[in-house]
């Protein structure tokens, strides 16, 4: 059995470890278009801040391709998959024929058109991928930048905001709706980040986008606003966001939604082709629909489950739902599933603020169920919330305690608790 | 492969927390419980989450997961399995403070240390010492050392 994995990412890796869990023999490619053995992505931020170097990047070693005895093939486009055929073809012409195929392409980071951006215009990043953030750390020292600006406020977003204020960088950051972090975060969590960003020199402009960039040769000069702000920049970061990488799979039969759609086993459309990770539209938990959910945990589970599979050990993918853990301006907080929930639909909220120790505890439960959660300086025992929202644990006995400091296994049923140090059942 | 594990009956825990005294101890650069609680800055954190109530009372560590959510969600990869024993290990050097692995830990036993950004403590079934320090002075045999069969 030949297995070929496109991308070099999370789900990548763990499928290499899932197979060779089944499989010891059947040679394993992995193509990448990538320069670097491998490397986490959401470690970018604490690199461009300086935090850590570069040989801290990788989430794996170089032993862990002669290990596994993967043939890794970097720096190589993947530019056509003939599914018929069975093979994927590269930028440069190579023709690599596979029995299995997992698509592990990620995303790609969304750069809306904008007046004046062109192609060719300098001063103007996104914030995903390493050689790019390389640039940006260039670019900052040789134009001795004091000042950027970043377009949206979401995770990405603000994960560089971060990084460029530990560079010593004051940041503007506007973003087009009425909070930062609005797709996990609600109004008072927000508000508390906001308050902290603020501390930091932070400057956050909210319900407004650029319109139009000035440029001054090829480089960014001055931004327009919709509102008819100007401001005056030499950096501009653009992270409002990332969409699945579909290139591959154009033109050919594999369904698409907003991502590839996967099975329970993680097949694509298409015999023997697999997909993972943040192209993949897999099942939400929460919701039983097919979604993207572009997050590191789901990346390595969706991964190893491909790998299983194609492997030929069967095995379903239970669905995980959103969940998130940043550290940000020195709050750590860590949010699971709904977290906003809808009015009128027999959601109940709990809700604990302190501001003075920005301290935020919020639970959302659905006919006494824990459905979602977001902790804000409270992240003790954070896991706790997201086994009770996996397991459909029933708090209406313990609901007065879910906010409490101390908060932990003690509260629920005897026997579960048992079943669950006992140690046999932690495959979530 | 046999493993070992800890397991916990909750029934015999008289909540004397000497688990965590040890467990700090055992963590501490001399070993020795005066000098660890009266001479050692920053003191070391236990491995241990306590939980008390009433009459209740229980101590937990790390269980060592057989397919660990926190090496799943590790984003540097300091979190990882041993391969001979099967304990689930933290490289404190890798680790950057992320939190992935405290928001996907069922039981909730892995301590951050926020100040610091690392993880502050992961129980490690003591791998330096012959028996781990809290199941040797549970005066009661709430905590206790197992050996299982697992899968190759």
């Amino acid at each position: 059995m030949r297995y070929l994995i496109i991308g070099n990412s999370v789900a990548g890796v763990h499928c290499v470890e899932a197979i060779r869990g089944v499989d010891k023999e059947g040679p394993i490619t992995i193509c990448s278009d990538e320069e670097t053995l491998n490397y986490s992505r959401p470690l970018l931020s604490y690199y461009l801040g300086g935090r850590i170097a570069e040989d801290r990047l990788a989430f794996r070693d170089e032993a862990f391709y002669q290990r596994h005895s993967v043939d890794l093939i970097l720096e190589k486009k993947a530019t056509g998959l003939d599914t018929k055929k069975r093979r994927v073809s590269l930028a440069d012409g190579t023709r690599l024929p596979y029995d299995r195929l997992l698509l592990s392409v990620g995303g790609v980071p969304i750069v809306p058109p904008i007046d004046g951006l062109r192609h060719d215009t300098t001063g103007v990043f996104t914030f995903i991928q390493l050689q790019e953030t390389k640039r940006l750390i260039n670019y900052i020292e040789q134009e001795s930048i004091q000042e950027a600006v970043v377009l949206g406020a979401g995770l990405i977003g603000l994960k560089a905001i971060e990084g460029l204020i530990e560079r010593g960088v004051r940041v503007t950051v506007i973003e087009l709706v009425d909070r930062v972090l609005a797709n996990t975060f609600d109004t008072e969590a927000s508000s508390i980040l906001e308050a902290r960003l603020a501390a930091h020199g932070c400057t956050v402009i909210k319900r407004d986008t650029i319109q139009q960039i000035k440029t001054k040769g090829k480089k960014v000069r001055q931004l327009v606003l919709k509102s008819g702000t100007e401001i005056s920049t030499s950096l501009l970061i653009v992270a409002v966001g990332v969409r699945p990488n579909l290139a591959l799979v154009k033109g050919t039969t594999i369904r698409t939604d907003r991502g590839i759609v996967v099975d329970e086993y993680m097949r694509t459309s298409a015999e023997d082709v697999y997909a993972a990770g943040d192209c993949a539209q897999g099942l939400d938990f929460l919701s039983k629909e097919n979604v993207v959910i572009a997050i590191w945990p789901v990346a390595a589970r969706q991964g190893k489950i491909a790998g299983l599979n194609m492997s030929g050990f069967q095995t379903p993918y239970p669905g995980l739902f959103a969940m998130n853990s940043v550290q940000i301006m020195d709050i750590p907080t860590i949010s699971f599933g709904m977290t906003t929930p809808p009015d009128g639909k027999g959601y109940e909220v709990l809700h604990r603020v302190d501001r003075t120790r920005s301290l935020y505890k919020k639970i959302i439960l659905k006919d006494n169920r824990v459905v979602g959660a977001i902790l804000l300086n409270a992240i003790e025992r954070a896991g706790v919330y997201g086994m009770l929202i996996r397991e459909g644990i029933d708090v209406k006995g313990f609901k007065d305690q879910l906010l409490n400091d101390d908060f932990g296994l003690l509260v629920l049923p005897k026997e579960f608790r048992k079943h669950l140090v006992a140690g046999e059942s932690f495959v979530a | 492969m046999v493993k070992k594990r800890i397991i916990i009956n909750e029934e015999y825990c008289m909540g004397c927390r000497l688990c965590e005294v040890y467990c700090v101890t055992q963590r501490s650069r001399s070993k020795d419980i005066l000098k660890a609680y009266k001479g050692e800055y920053p003191r070391p954190v236990s491995g241990i989450v306590f939980e008390e109530k009433g009459p209740m009372s229980f101590a937990l560590q790390c269980r060592h997961c057989e397919e660990p959510p926190c090496v799943e969600a590790c984003l540097t990869g300091a979190l990882y399995v041993d391969d001979e024993t099967g304990r689930v290990l933290h490289d404190g050097e890798r680790c950057v403070g992320c939190w992935m692995c405290i928001m996907v830990c069922p039981v909730g036993v892995i301590k951050p240390d926020v100040d610091n950004r690392v993880v502050a403590s992961k129980c490690d079934l003591c791998i330096e010492a012959e028996e781990p320090a809290c199941v040797a002075h549970c005066p009661n045999e709430a905590i206790q050392l197992v050996e299982i069969e697992e899968k190759a």
